[in-house]
């Protein structure tokens, strides 16, 4: 692999961290929610790190991401306050999107971060106007638009897609093909499972990667930033990857074996594999990954601690952000 | 005063605004080399060029999409739906997205696009021929206009495209060919604020877009029977200003709301239910509502010409509301 004589040290144990930060962050949501700190759906990103981390690591500060509602990985791996995003998930004022949102809703401008969205493929056409956008102001920005399998039966993937490569518009669309558009195998539910060769019939330069292998998404991903700046138009990635758990908390996971589950876990777990890694190379020991986790662990109690003494907003605030002109002052201008 | 047509006061509009702010583009289905649909796009391609007039496939999630997601990038999208009935296509994006951006995230950013639309009918079968602006007027983050004259809808327009929030312009296509005054200095008329069309002292009619004109027409004729009406133009359905309306009908203590589109769970019966709630002790005779008969809309012209509320509607309404003064 190219990468392995030019990243350092300090850059794998930042994705290292960051994978870890967020499988920790996604099991301390799932206990808090048991306990009810945490409301509504929670969809959890545990297995899928290596997609969230690798890919947002090659973006620059001035890109940009629009993300679906399973969106804590990506929200953390961008640089996201993981105490802003627990207090998000409590619902308080302190959070990201100010209580507003919740889980499915996290947004931060100043990362360009516009937001994990709830309605499959429905920010596709988002992510392609803010690319227009781009074009639109002759910079050589790039936009990052992340949904899974289950968008790409739906109406706008296909105009989405038509558009961004009818107008080549610099969007990189990467697919996390997790296999289950919620209980629903996509053999089951695409005529062409091989989700990659769908954006080629737009004629979307595409490729398929293995998404349990940090390294591997961010050569794929690379390749990708290179092509869309260069100002070819878009480019498609499929991420084959795999959730830990259920589609959400309520998700009492029929539709597939314990096995099935367990022999993911054990033989691809993103985490594990990036840590042997790392050891084998001889770039940590595995005493310092494990200090790196424990660090991990206090900043996840931090977050906890964070958005459980974060106020509640105030009731009367419930009206605010409807409107930024909510209409004109009658009186005065109805002369 | 020029004259000038409903077509031309919008393009005029569109025009004005994009020689004033570079970030304001054009985008939808055959708006450029076609020349607009209904017309009201014509020649700005010629002058504006592909960059700022782009035609765009038939896929109107996109139209609406991109143009929500270009407005959160910081430009000033003006989309077009050619005709209201396929902003259905697009209700995920108008209602899901662009009316939701600034509340879910709380506040931290805004995706002021304006989406322009026609409704109207004329033969045109039943998908053709609907009015939908009461699924939208429902969604709270989302503007409604809806123009009557053209002074109004050069005015509107301008308003919307400087509005910080989504706006859904809708135009009515039988309104494109009427001629009405038009200053040549720069004015806006402000979203959220009904207008007084005709003062009068006996009944209030609400009206909006056509039906501002059928009601005219009827106002004309009542005046010969002794009744002077007061014509209030609602202009903008949301937010919708009610005062105007209210002040009105503490005067005349008479109402009749007149809207093109079916009654049931109307504009006509939001301002109903508003007048019980804030006049009621002002009316003299109950609210009457004038709308369109509940049925798709047929094809054959004596049939729609019967299903669509015309000025004798209108006079049956107001004799059967005046019979009623005390």
């Amino acid at each position: 692999m190219i990468e392995q004589t030019v990243l350092s040290r300090e850059l794998l144990l930042g994705f290292y961290r960051q994978m870890v930060l967020i499988r920790r962050f996604e099991d301390k949501a799932a206990e808090m929610y048991t306990l009810g700190k945490i409301g509504g759906f929670l969809h959890l990103y545990n297995g899928e790190e290596a997609v969230a981390v690798g890919a947002i690591s090659v973006l620059r500060p001035e890109d940009h991401i629009f993300t679906h509602y399973r969106d804590h990985g990506h929200a953390l791996a961008r640089g996201m306050d993981p105490r802003r995003v627990m207090a998000e998930l409590f619902g308080k004022t302190t959070g990201v999107s100010r209580g507003r949102g919740g889980s499915m809703h996290m947004a931060d401008p100043a990362l360009r971060f516009w937001g994990g969205y709830a309605i499959v493929g429905g920010h596709i056409p988002l992510a392609c106007g803010m690319a227009l956008a781009i074009q639109y102001r002759g910079a050589d920005e790039v936009v990052l638009c992340i949904f899974g399998d289950g968008a790409t039966n739906i109406g706008e993937f296909h105009e989405g897609l038509n558009l961004a490569a009818l107008w080549k518009l610099p969007v990189i669309f990467l697919c996390e093909n997790n296999f289950y558009g919620m209980g629903t195998h996509v053999r089951r539910a695409a005529s062409t499972p091989e989700i990659y060769r769908r954006a080629e019939v737009y004629g979307i330069r595409s490729e398929q990667v293995d998404g349990m292998d940090l390294l591997a998404v961010r050569e794929v991903m690379s390749r990708a930033m290179d092509y869309v700046r260069a100002g070819h138009g878009p480019y498609f990635i499929e991420a084959l990857t795999y959730r830990f758990r259920g589609h959400s908390m309520a998700d009492p996971e029929l539709y597939r074996s314990r096995e099935e589950v367990e022999e993911w876990r054990r033989q691809r777990d993103p985490i594990t594999r990036f840590s042997g890694y790392i050891i084998q190379n001889g770039y940590a020991t595995a005493e310092e990954l494990a200090a790196i986790e424990q660090e991990v662990e206090a900043e996840v109690e931090e977050a906890v601690r964070f958005a459980d003494e974060s106020p509640e907003p105030p009731l009367e605030s419930v009206t605010e952000y409807v409107y930024v002109n909510p209409g004109p002052a009658r009186r005065v201008a109805h002369a | 005063m020029p004259e000038l047509t409903f077509r031309e006061a919008l393009r005029q509009a569109l025009r004005e605004e994009m020689l004033r702010d570079e970030r304001v583009f054009l985008m939808g289905e055959d708006i450029g080399a076609y020349g607009g649909s209904y017309a009201v796009t014509r020649g700005l391609l010629e002058e504006f060029g592909e960059k700022r007039v782009k035609d765009t496939p038939i896929a109107e999630a996109a139209i609406v999409g991109l143009a929500t997601g270009a407005a959160m990038g910081g430009l000033k999208p003006v989309a077009e739906l050619m005709t209201i009935n396929f902003s259905l296509l697009a209700a995920d994006q108008i209602i899901n997205h662009l009316a939701k951006i600034y509340y879910m995230f709380g506040g931290q950013f805004t995706a002021p696009a304006v989406i322009r639309t026609a409704a109207g009918w004329g033969q045109l079968g039943a998908t053709h021929s609907q009015f939908l602006e009461v699924i939208y007027s429902h969604v709270p983050g989302l503007k409604v206009v809806m123009p009557s004259t053209p002074y109004d809808a050069k005015g509107l327009l301008k308003a919307a495209i400087r509005d910080p929030d989504p706006v859904l312009f809708i135009e009515h296509t039988l309104l494109y060919g009427i001629r009405g005054e038009v200053p040549d200095e720069e004015y806006l008329v402000p979203i959220g604020l009904a207008d007084v069309k005709r003062p009068g002292r006996d009944v209030t009619i609400v009206a909006y877009a056509r039906m501002v004109h059928v009601a005219m027409n009827a106002a004309r004729e009542l005046e010969a029977e002794g009744v002077d009406c007061e014509i209030v133009d609602l202009r903008t359905l949301r937010p919708l200003d009610i005062e105007t309306v209210v002040e009105s009908v503490k005067k005349t203590n008479h109402v009749v709301i007149v809207e093109e589109d079916w009654k049931s769970f109307g504009v006509g019966a939001e301002v109903a239910a508003r007048i019980a709630e804030q006049a009621f002790d002002y009316l003299d005779a109950p609210v009457v509502r004038v709308g369109m008969l509940e049925v798709p809309m047929p094809y054959n012209r004596n049939l729609e010409r019967h299903v669509v509320p015309d000025e004798a509607d209108v006079l049956a309404a107001v004799r059967s509301v005046v019979g009623s003064r005390v």
